[in-house]
């Protein structure tokens, strides 16, 4: 899964004085890192880089990180209910690696100075964001397939570019993270086609589930480009690559033929086939509802973020014994 | 009663699924094909000590102390899953009233289930957790090292295929009862606990009953008893690393091999058969 840059409370992200921050840096270092990102060299963990970006980066990695963990619960809520021995056995692997992902992301964000734990503290106080998607409850076992087939249909055409970010270890973690995701979205557009086609309760499930989950699908991608204040900044570094608005279009265009092909209707009336375009034209999204759902007014929201903490907590004390059990063993060994 | 199935389209599937290599009619192994009603017991046991702890361990997906050991509890929910539907799976093929291991996993009630009452305590705190998968993972290990060389090459060839990931268990488990009960007053607090209440159902793993022995007897299954005192050495040992006292003996409760369970193996059925259940025509 993948959450695009979330900061979008229309107020500048802690960090976004780049004028500030780079006016204190040296010019020479600065326009030196500059022609390296726009030549697409990558920069590496040891090199310099200007404050704002290393900022920048910690929060974009710690969030997509944060949105794999969060991101396993809602399908961690039907693991002990599917439907069958492979599908628990799709189910489970597929959220194993989302849990992968999570560890990789955060391995990649610790390479700019900012240890796991800060970065979960961040997630736990509510000061770090992870992707709105994650804070809409599963009912059925459809919403498994539409999460795969849209959430991760969605992440994958956020994700693919970013094998090219200017950051090595966040492209190389990318790098893996697509070949999973691909998987994914095959899979439950597989399973989506299974229920599409099955008996009228399996279909009413599907066509329930693409109801309920287009829309913050299409949000996942955050809001307009004319909203999204740091895209230039972000584009200019080569950690984004695409706007916001083109890759909702890429995904409304990839997807709309594939629920066609399943038989299922998009919950758009105002989607049509714009010819001159050549690609879909479709609805206002209600941002009302996105910038809730960023703000942590997402229905299942509290929730998710109970589970995260209590998962945190109750295991205090497992994370503190393995503590104490490696300082006695180098103890023993000293001694 | 042995199993003599009719011709039917299932024996079609039989036949294309089939563990090819049995040497059906050779004389010198000639029970080597005879999956009769003991043989699918047998099998169906280990495939539902497999899918119930699966089960299990599925529940601690997304919660557990640390992301690296949500991964491993995960990664062994996973192998204890397929290797529940290769044994689920060749129980089907002899037995006339399942068509495939979903319907045994689904469409069976607690009276017949075959696990252990181990596998399907709940999962407690982490410890607790560990303390049953050190407990049926070693013998798991011990007796899965043995039926790899069975008469039955069916059965052997599971148990060669599932020995390598339990031995992974087996480690896994080891280290964590030894990193707890050697971590923090607490963590040896709750890993005490965690094996107390595990333990008295260790007297199940070694029970053998009349159906078992016949078929030890045709070198199908293989008599746990043979083994028994290598698990408890191997326990032994490992408690020994951990600095934890043995639980005191207990009375051993019995029964999950006969199908009566612990009052939470219906539960746990109820969550993971309720799909197949409510929509019973459909196919997922």
């Amino acid at each position: 899964m993948y959450t695009t840059e979330l900061d979008k409370q229309k107020q500048p992200p802690e960090g976004a004085n780049v004028t500030a921050i780079d006016g204190a840096e040296d010019p020479a270092l600065v326009e030196a890192f500059e022609a390296r990102v726009a030549a697409d060299e990558f920069i590496e963990p040891k090199d310099w880089m200007p404050e704002a970006y290393r900022k920048t980066l910690v929060r974009q990695i710690s969030q997509h990180a944060h949105s794999e963990i969060v991101g396993m619960l809602p399908e961690g809520n039907w693991i002990t209910r599917a439907p069958s021995l492979r599908r628990k056995a799709i189910l489970l692997a597929k959220v194993q690696d989302e849990g992968g992902h999570g560890l990789y992301l955060y391995c990649a964000a610790e390479t700019l100075g900012t240890s796991r734990e800060e970065m979960i503290e961040a997630l736990h106080s509510g000061k770090a964001k992870y992707s709105t998607i994650f804070n809409y409850p599963t009912l059925t076992w459809a919403d498994i397939a539409a999460i795969g087939w849209l959430v991760d249909g969605a992440a994958i055409m956020n994700q693919v570019p970013l094998q090219r970010a200017s950051y090595g270890p966040y492209a190389r973690a990318m790098v893996r993270v697509c070949k999973e995701e691909s998987f994914h979205q095959r899979q439950g557009y597989e399973a989506m086609l299974v229920l599409a086609n099955g008996t009228p309760e399996q279909k009413r499930m599907a066509q329930d589930a693409i109801n309920r989950w287009w829309w913050p699908s299409l949000m996942m991608f955050g809001p307009p480009d004319d909203q999204s204040p740091n895209t230039e900044r972000s584009m200019r570094w080569r950690i984004k690559r695409e706007t916001n608005d083109e890759l909702r279009q890429k995904f409304v265009d990839i997807t709309v033929p594939q629920a066609e092909f399943a038989g299922l209707t998009v919950p758009d009336p105002d989607l049509s086939w714009n010819e001159a375009k050549g690609g879909y034209d479709f609805g206002e999204i209600d941002w009302e509802e996105f910038y809730a759902v960023v703000r942590g007014e997402g229905p299942v929201a509290k929730e998710r973020m109970k589970a995260r903490r209590d998962a945190w907590e109750d295991g205090a004390w497992v994370r503190e014994a393995a503590d104490a059990h490696e300082a006695k063993k180098a103890a023993r060994k000293v001694a | 009663m042995p199993s003599l199935p009719t011709i039917s389209e299932k024996d079609e599937a039989r036949a294309a699924a089939s563990d090819a290599g049995a040497p059906e009619g050779s004389f010198d192994a000639p029970t080597a094909s005879a999956h009769d009603e003991a043989t699918i017991a047998y099998v169906t046991s280990l495939g539902d000590d497999a899918l119930i702890l699966g089960q299990r361990l599925s529940e601690w997906c997304g919660h557990a102390p640390a992301l690296e050991v949500d991964l491993s509890l995960a990664n062994m929910g996973l192998d204890l899953i397929g290797q529940a539907t290769n044994w689920l799976g060749l129980a089907a093929r002899h037995d006339e009233r399942y068509a495939n291991a979903d319907a045994l996993a689904f469409h069976r009630d607690v009276l017949d289930f075959r696990n252990c009452l181990l596998v399907e305590q709940p999962n407690g705190d982490f410890a607790q957790t560990m303390a049953r998968q050190l407990l049926f993972s070693t013998w798991q290990h011990l007796l899965l090292e043995r039926l790899a060389g069975a008469s039955d090459e069916a059965i052997a060839g599971i148990a060669a295929k599932s020995v390598k990931e339990v031995a992974y268990h087996r480690e896994l488990s080891h280290d964590w009862v030894v990193r707890l009960g050697d971590g923090t007053e607490e963590s040896k607090r709750r890993m005490a606990a965690g094996l107390d209440w595990c333990w008295r159902f260790i007297p199940e793993l070694f029970e053998v009953t009349e159906e078992l022995e016949a078929l030890v007897q045709r070198g199908i299954a293989v008599d746990p008893r043979s083994f028994e005192e290598e698990y408890r050495a191997a326990l032994a040992a490992t408690l020994e690393e951990a600095t934890l006292d043995a639980p005191a003996e207990q009375r051993p409760i019995l029964g999950g091999r006969r199908g009566h369970h612990s009052e939470h193996l219906g539960h746990l059925l109820a969550v993971m058969q309720y799909l197949p259940r409510t929509y019973p025509e459909a196919k997922w």
